[in-house]
């Protein structure tokens, strides 16, 4: 296992989608690459921060407009000719 | 009369009396059988997200708006070919990256095209390697982080930024999100790889140590 390798298995790795010999080989890389630990850990950091980030809330505009719409076509399919 | 409430019109049949408030399923249910009033707590609960990933997608404020208002009345109109063999959410996910590829691709008619064999790589080999310490996202308030997050992912090129989209901020599965975009499962999986990594190094600049703590 060379350091390339683990950029290549990064993904797989995580999300522990791998034979268990293959993590094994990982698991002893990287406890003698510091460089790779680093990589690893700020690769899971950077999907947790991004899965566990709250959207925005709407801006108010948005929302109104969203509503009205829904509104409006909402109300033609109640209230037009039946299909 | 008040712009906040989708529809109070009267149901012509009658509604099923109780919609459990937390359940995705029961409210699904009650939408079908003509329950607005449940359709508007789906629309209310998602309108956040589903706003968040049109814009990540279209890049344009405008189309984000049209995008989330065309997957909502799609989804309504189309709720009875909702089996239920998936989450809601996701089904309505697929409705609105359908509709938000749509509008980049007529924006931007010769830049997206998913299915194309892309460059994924061999330049993926980090360049800055700098340890971040715990939970750096804990040193930008909320609304700081957000702006970074968007200014972030904004800078992918769209057949990457799609892609981590739907499988690490909407949490899709692999096979989901290929089905999603018509990609194979080993294109989803290079390219999910290669936008982690462009994020990391990307992130980097405000996460490494030292830097705004």
């Amino acid at each position: 296992m060379n350091c390339k390798s683990i950029v290549r298995e990064i993904s797989n790795y995580l999300e522990e989608a791998m034979e268990p010999s293959l993590k094994t080989s990982i698991e002893k890389h990287l406890e003698n690459c510091e460089d790779c630990r680093v990589v690893v850990d700020t690769t899971r950091q950077t999907i947790q921060i991004f899965c566990n980030s709250e959207p925005a809330p709407l801006p108010e505009d948005t929302r109104v407009r969203l509503r009205d719409a829904l509104f409006k076509h909402l109300n033609k399919l109640r209230t037009g000719p039946r299909a | 009369m008040s712009a906040s409430k989708l529809n109070p019109l009267q149901p012509r049949t009658p509604l099923p009396s109780q919609v459990v408030k937390d359940d995705e399923g029961s409210l699904v249910a009650a939408a079908k059988a003509g329950d607005i009033d449940a359709f508007e707590t789906l629309v209310g609960r998602y309108e956040r997200k589903i706003f968040r990933l049109a814009q990540n997608i279209t890049q344009n404020k405008e189309d984000a708006e049209d995008v989330m208002q065309e997957a909502f009345l799609k989804s309504y109109q189309h709720l009875s070919e909702f089996q239920g063999n998936s989450r809601f959410y996701t089904w309505l996910v697929r409705i609105a990256v359908n509709q938000a590829l749509m509008k980049l691709r007529k924006r931007r008619p010769n830049q997206v095209s998913l299915d194309e064999e892309v460059d994924t790589g061999e330049d993926t080999m980090p360049r800055e390697v700098e340890d971040w310490g715990p939970s750096p996202e804990e040193r930008y308030k909320q609304a700081e982080l957000g702006t970074i997050l968007s200014s972030t992912i904004a800078e992918l090129e769209p057949p990457f930024r799609i892609v981590f989209q739907l499988r690490d901020i909407e949490e899709l599965s692999t096979e989901e999100t290929a089905e999603a975009l018509g990609l194979s499962i080993p294109a989803v999986k290079s390219r999910l790889l290669r936008a982690r990594l462009k994020l990391r190094q990307k992130l980097n600049r405000y996460f490494k140590q030292g830097e705004n703590s």
